[in-house]
């Protein structure tokens, strides 16, 4: 892949065109906003992001965002979140059936090749209208995974169990990592849980509830900008050094449950192993699913001991479905900006089991 | 803030799915109690089989039979079974690789309880009683005590994929429910219809009025404000006339949809035209709504009997 990234497997040409994260914003994380449609949930989240940035609606070269029908039950349901960024007169506009991380992929591609000079991303799922372990069995293989109907916890629960059973973790040790996360989380106003939150009873066993995420309703919006346009607009841009994703067979009986070689070649090819980062924001909805990330991005042992993981409280936290994975993204950029990092490690995943991975590797300017 | 309005919406439909030859043999074969794979370039045996190489992606169809046995590479317990699944007492996901097969099928263990499923132990497969080609022709799997199978094939076997009245599709039923809301500004909408009100919404910025508003101004992306109440009387600025009924439509063709403008409104919306002959509507028609009782909107508009509006009054609205 020509740009930025830097990977070892392949040569360099040496970023075509510096891209920065200049804005990051968020709505608070709740289990329902029925009293909110899409678009009303979501106008405050992108009237903060371009606040931040002294920009309006109209100087938005490229948007592009994320979301899904299947979570409103109603086709295209994005077109209606349209009206909060002002698409008329008509805006250059794109949208992916998945998460924003994929949609700010898009536009980080859009400003490479220099067709714009900043972008708007934004993402938002509500997952109160439906039954979200219900509505997620509908991205599975329709022949011979979906008439099972095998829900989001019971797929996330194989890979739990097939972990413990190869020794890389136990129930112990995944209650600490949400223990971890949600404790991390109390300094984070926009979670939906903070705190002690009991491992409660198997939900499907060897996951608990405490192992598994929030269901909730919430939305996320970033601005990229690219080069003097983000020193222009940010004080401290997050630059976007290397972004990669890669997927894996859908069929889960393929795939060794345990790895994430697609995370591991996605983090590669972003640049990532080049040089140690200082923070991770891993979208790791399940406990189990961060004892998998953490082995393919050498998260474990001493030479990561530095690296802060999900200092935000990460999905386990707050996971609005569409939006978690751009707001790993946002998290990790805005730490960045704070001057809290230096360099940083985002990743986000989609499908069952961590079948999809995007892996950006974002950095500060030298102080 | 009004009340925020909530129906139930129900999302349900049947795909129809075509079948390649390798997915055909496949739940065809489950029809007939027989499991197929299929090799992968690096010989590994995939079951349930894919109809292109996993690794490679290219197209494989050379068809191998495995057995109806196999043991389990991981579970997780389920202790409240949900809607659809394939058993309704608790029961354990497992992935299980068939004897004969390198890859594993997904599917359901009927145990009695979770201490009595491991990783490792051995398991067969119980055949629905009616099968149709499906993957759930497949029971489920049971607890194999060691008598290796039903006497089915350990090692993989060649096999042809024919057999009589295969199966070319599948029917894929699927339903969700939702407890849909419309946000505020649609609620406000809505519940001011019930008293035969036209509720739209104006841009601070802009100063138009959206009717039906939607919470936002697609031109200045910000929330709409103060509600105005606009029509009852309105113009027609465009329309269409139908003439294939719809189904389930009790309304004579040919009939005339339009865009209607309601007085006060910067946005048309749009409805059915009555009380005239169809090819006597025309662009600038003033018309007002007609209820009916229980309806929850106009049932349609009929003209005012007032003249037609001017083109330059409405031509925005176009």
């Amino acid at each position: 892949m020509p740009g930025p990234s830097t990977g070892s497997t392949g040569p360099s040409t040496g970023p075509l065109r510096e891209v920065a994260i200049v804005a990051f914003g968020q709505s608070d994380h709740v289990r329902s906003s029925a009293e909110t449609s899409e678009v009303e949930m979501l106008m405050p989240v992108l009237h903060d992001v371009l606040s931040r940035t002294g920009l309006k609606a109209g100087d938005i070269d490229f948007t592009c965002s994320g979301s899904s029908d299947y979570l409103a039950g109603r086709a295209f349901s994005f077109t209606m979140a349209l009206d909060g960024v002002g698409a008329w007169p008509p805006i250059s506009e794109s949208h992916v059936e998945m998460d924003g991380a994929w949609a700010l992929y898009e536009a980080w591609v859009t400003l490479l090749t220099g067709e714009a000079e900043t972008a708007l991303v934004y993402a938002y799922g509500k997952s109160s209208p439906g039954d979200l372990r219900e509505v997620l069995t509908r991205q599975l293989d329709p022949y011979y995974l979906a008439p099972l109907w095998p829900d989001s916890v019971a797929l996330a629960a194989l890979q739990a169990q097939a972990l413990i059973d190869a020794g890389l973790t136990d129930e112990r040790a995944l209650a600490g990592i949400a223990t971890r996360s949600r404790t991390a989380a109390e300094v984070n106003p926009h979670a939906q849980l903070r705190g002690a939150v009991p491992a409660g009873d198997h939900l499907v066993a060897p996951l608990r509830t405490g192992d598994c995420p929030p269901i909730g309703d919430g939305a996320a919006a970033v601005v990229l900008a690219a080069g003097d346009t983000a020193r222009r607009l940010c004080d401290r841009p997050a630059w976007i050094r290397g972004l990669d994703h890669r997927i894996e067979a859908h069929a889960l009986g393929v795939r060794d449950l345990t790895d994430s070689p697609s995370t591991r070649l996605a983090a590669e090819r972003a640049g990532y192993f080049a040089r140690p980062v200082d923070t991770a924001e891993l979208h790791a909805p399940f406990t189990s699913q961060e004892v998998v990330l953490r082995r393919a991005l050498a998260l474990d042992g001493p030479d990561a001991a530095g690296v802060r993981i999900n200092p935000s409280g990460g999905a386990l936290a707050a996971n609005p479905v569409m939006a978690a994975g751009l707001i790993r993204l946002g998290e990790a950029a805005a730490r960045i900006q704070r001057g809290e990092s230096d360099r940083a490690l985002a990743h986000a995943t989609s499908g069952p089991c961590l079948q999809q991975n995007l892996v950006a590797v974002l950095e500060g300017e030298a102080r | 803030m009004p009340d925020i309005l909530t129906a139930p919406l129900v999302v349900e439909f049947p795909f129809t799915r075509s079948l390649g030859p390798v997915q055909s043999a496949f739940l065809t074969g489950l029809r007939e109690r027989t499991v197929l794979g299929v090799k992968a370039s690096d010989g590994r045996v995939v079951v349930p089989p894919a109809e292109y190489d996993p690794v490679t992606a290219e197209e494989i169809r050379e068809l191998v039979e495995v057995g109806t046995a196999g043991t389990v590479t991981t579970w997780a317990w389920n202790p409240t079974p949900r809607r659809g699944q394939p058993l309704t007492t608790p029961f354990a996901w497992v992935l299980v690789r068939l004897d004969g097969a390198d890859t594993a099928l997904l599917h359901a263990l009927d145990a009695p309880g979770p201490d009595a499923v491991r990783t490792g132990m051995r398991v067969r497969i119980r055949w629905a009683a009616e099968r149709t080609g499906a993957i759930t022709d497949i029971s489920c799997f049971e607890p194999d005590q060691g008598t290796g199978g039903d006497g089915h094939t350990r090692e993989p076997v060649a096999h042809d994929g024919q057999f009589p009245d295969a199966l070319t599709g599948i029917t894929a039923p699927a339903r969700l429910d939702y407890t849909y809301s419309p946000g505020a500004a649609q609620s406000r909408y809505i519940q001011a219809l019930a008293d035969r009100r036209t509720l739209g919404e104006r841009c601070p910025a802009c100063r138009k009025v959206y009717v039906p508003p939607r919470g936002a101004c697609p031109t200045c992306g910000v929330a709409t404000g103060p509600q105005v109440e606009v029509g009852p009387r309105g113009t027609v600025t465009t329309f269409c006339i139908v003439n294939i009924k719809a189904r389930n439509l009790d309304i004579d063709v040919p009939y005339v949809y339009a865009h209607i403008a309601l007085d006060g409104a910067d946005l048309a919306l749009h409805a059915r035209i009555g009380g005239i002959p169809y090819d006597q509507v025309r662009m600038g028609l003033r018309v007002e709504p007609v209820w009916t009782e229980g309806s929850p909107f106009p049932e349609h508009y009929r003209p005012t009997g007032e003249p037609d509006a001017d083109y330059d009054s409405y031509k925005e609205l176009i």
